[in-house]
């Protein structure tokens, strides 16, 4: 068991707490950077899968995991950045200029939403997302002009001062990139005045505000920051996947980002990327156990929306605090080991508040 | 109407702390003039004319639903007044927005405790500290210097305040793995690391046993005294509210019954009746 001594109070903002996470996160980066020699191109093209997920992911973990603000319409920002950065490239727009307003766009498009979104709290907010997600969608199906509607639009590979990224691992490190840098961002912003203001829109509204939080502020610049990482993960989207058309971001992959953060663990940049690792990995997985599965069961159809499904409910059943919340109590387990109490983690109910009026 | 008493005896018996008196013709640092709100057509609060001296303690009593908390969600403009004026350090605030209130000095704790449940008891006083805070997104994502000198300045001011009140075993626990007495002492700590001139303490007896009680008479007195912060409180313990506050204000159905000291209120006839009922003795 690790006792954390503190002796000043750069020990609590740090970002690694101690030696053993420097460790850790280090022999994870190295593994990282090391993979495309050991896997091959199909294998470093779904991890980069993963990196782009998990961008989104992060993006919408600081609004529903942070913020409490739920959003069933995150496609419509990936969207978003996805056609602003392939218009762009394709007019001939450097690749370094149009990946960056691509999340710009993105994130005019999340102030857009915040607007009506700061009269509206938990199923109506999420619904109104919903809504938007639809509007957007058509939007692109109908500007034929500059989306081409149906037809789609073939993403030319990434160029960077005039080095084609054209290779899968050369992507693949571009991705990481992007994915160190965000979450880098969004850790730091956790850990200062603008992400506790999010953490305690998310707890109580009307304490937040008598402490000198503005909540239409704070909920839009959420509601931005979030729109605007998705953004840069819909521009990477589009690269992997070569051709973009309205159908990519349907709602499904508004679902798929949801679950993400969900599975992952709500209120944790970790759960984000562990979700994306899920959600990446599932159909891999799924199609490697194919092979052993009995015919009737590999051979029926919808098999893995079925499981996203079931995982979903029993996350929501019996982990709500998802992957991330499990590793936090296996890991308690061996700190504690042979001391752990079963009751540590068992939840309580406070019953403070007067529930049963509502 | 500013009253100007030195405190009654009863009240020093109680709390033998260094006596107190109330500083003469001091300039009012709160008043309310004339507030009224209505829901619907009850009127919660009808007419009420009260003003808080610097350096005072000054205690709301009434019975339920005698608009109390009303008056509490008045001043932090979480309900707009449909008549009269809120007047603090000379200023109008009947119409600034809330989420300046803490910044111009009034901070608050809840009835029903309204802490960050999800986080530990650090980072709810850290967002205690947030009214003292310029945020700039950009440097915070990128966590300059400046964020990192501002952000240990600001846990130190936190940390003050755990010294204060004795909060340093629960420092990096969530709130919701605390007991109530806890979480009560966390509201109060995370009010005061708004470094407020004016607290407003809604109910900070309620729920705790004797013991925590006298511990709560005692640090409303170190608040006024050694932070130089004015106190208005709601208590229903008449014992608490006799042995620390300079005034007393009785409510009933949204309006006046008395004002003056907390031996004065206690044996006004009205103050009686509405709390017992019935004919006054």
């Amino acid at each position: 068991m690790r006792i954390l001594f503190k002796t000043s109070y750069l020990d609590d903002i740090r970002l690694f707490q101690h030696s053993g996470q420097v460790f850790w996160y280090s022999v994870l980066v190295a593994c990282l950077l090391l993979a495309p020699l050991a896997l091959g191109d199909f294998y470093v093209g779904e991890l980069s899968y993963v990196f782009i997920l998990a961008i989104a992911g992060v993006g919408l973990m600081l609004l529903i995991g942070y913020t409490g603000l739920v959003s069933l319409g995150h496609g419509a920002f990936m969207a978003i950045g996805a056609y602003t950065h392939t218009y762009l490239i394709t007019k001939g727009v450097p690749f370094l200029i149009a990946f960056p307003t691509a999340g710009v766009a993105a994130l005019l498009a999340g102030i857009l939403v915040a607007v009506p979104a700061n009269r509206m709290a938990g199923i109506y907010l999420a619904i109104a997302t919903l809504a938007f997600s639809q509007i957007v969608e058509q939007i692109i199906i109908r500007w034929e002009s500059v989306t081409r509607g149906f037809q789609g639009m073939p993403v030319p590979s990434p160029e960077i001062f005039g080095h084609a990224l054209a290779r899968p691992w050369e992507f693949y490190y571009f991705c990481l990139g992007v994915l160190v840098l965000v979450v880098f961002a969004a850790a730091n912003l956790t850990r200062s005045p603008t992400g506790r203001a999010m953490v305690a829109i998310r707890d109580s509204e009307i304490s937040a505000q008598s402490l000198g939080v503005n909540l239409v502020q704070y909920k839009t610049i959420a509601f931005a920051v979030s729109a605007g990482i998705t953004g840069l993960g819909g521009a990477l989207l589009a690269h992997k996947l070569r051709f973009i058309s309205p159908d990519a971001f349907n709602i499904l992959l508004s679902i798929q980002l949801l679950l993400m953060v969900v599975v992952g663990g709500l209120g944790s940049i970790t759960g984000a990327i562990l979700g994306a690792v899920f959600v990446g990995g599932l159909p891999q997985a799924i199609a490697l156990m194919r092979d052993y599965l009995p015919t009737a069961i590999a051979r029926t159809p919808g098999l893995e929306p079925g499981l996203f499904g079931l995982v979903m409910v029993s996350v929501v059943l019996f982990e709500p605090l998802g992957i991330y919340g499990r590793w936090l109590k296996i890991k308690a387990y061996f700190d504690y080991f042979p001391l752990y109490r079963r009751a540590t983690f068992k939840r309580q109910r406070s019953y403070l508040k007067t529930e049963r009026v509502r | 109407m500013t009253l100007t008493q030195t405190r009654n005896e009863a009240a020093i018996e109680t709390a033998p702390v260094a006596p107190r008196s109330q500083p003469a013709a001091a300039p009012a640092l709160f008043q309310a003039d004339d507030i009224s709100i209505s829901f619907g057509g009850i009127r919660a609060v009808d007419g009420v004319t009260f003003d808080v001296a610097d350096g005072e303690i000054f205690a709301i009593v009434g019975p339920n639903g005698a608009g109390k908390s009303t008056i509490f969600n008045l001043i932090s403009r979480i309900y707009q007044p449909t008549g009269g004026r809120l007047i603090f350090k000379g200023q109008d605030i009947t119409n600034v927005a809330p989420h300046t209130i803490a910044s111009r000095g009034i901070a608050r704790t809840f009835q029903n405790i309204e802490l960050f449940e999800h986080a530990t008891v650090l980072d709810n006083l850290l967002i205690g500290r947030h009214c003292r805070a310029k945020p700039n997104i950009f440097a915070e994502m990128l966590f300059t210097a400046g964020v990192r000198r501002r952000e240990l300045e600001h846990r130190e001011a936190v940390e003050e305040v755990i010294d204060f009140l004795d909060l340093a075993n629960y420092r990096d626990q969530r709130i919701s793995g605390l007991p109530y007495g806890v979480r009560k002492v966390v509201e109060l700590a995370r009010a005061l690391c708004a470094k407020p001139k004016l607290l407003l303490l809604d109910e900070p007896a309620s729920g705790l046993n004797t013991e925590e009680t006298e511990e709560v008479a005692f640090w409303i007195d170190d608040i006024k005294n050694d932070l130089g912060i004015t106190v208005i409180m709601i208590e229903h313990d008449m014992s608490l509210v006799s042995a620390v506050s300079n005034r007393v204000l009785a409510l009933n159905n949204g309006r006046m019954l008395a004002l003056g000291t907390p031996g004065q209120v206690q044996s006004n006839p009205a103050v009686i009746e509405a709390y017992l009922g019935g004919e006054a003795p």
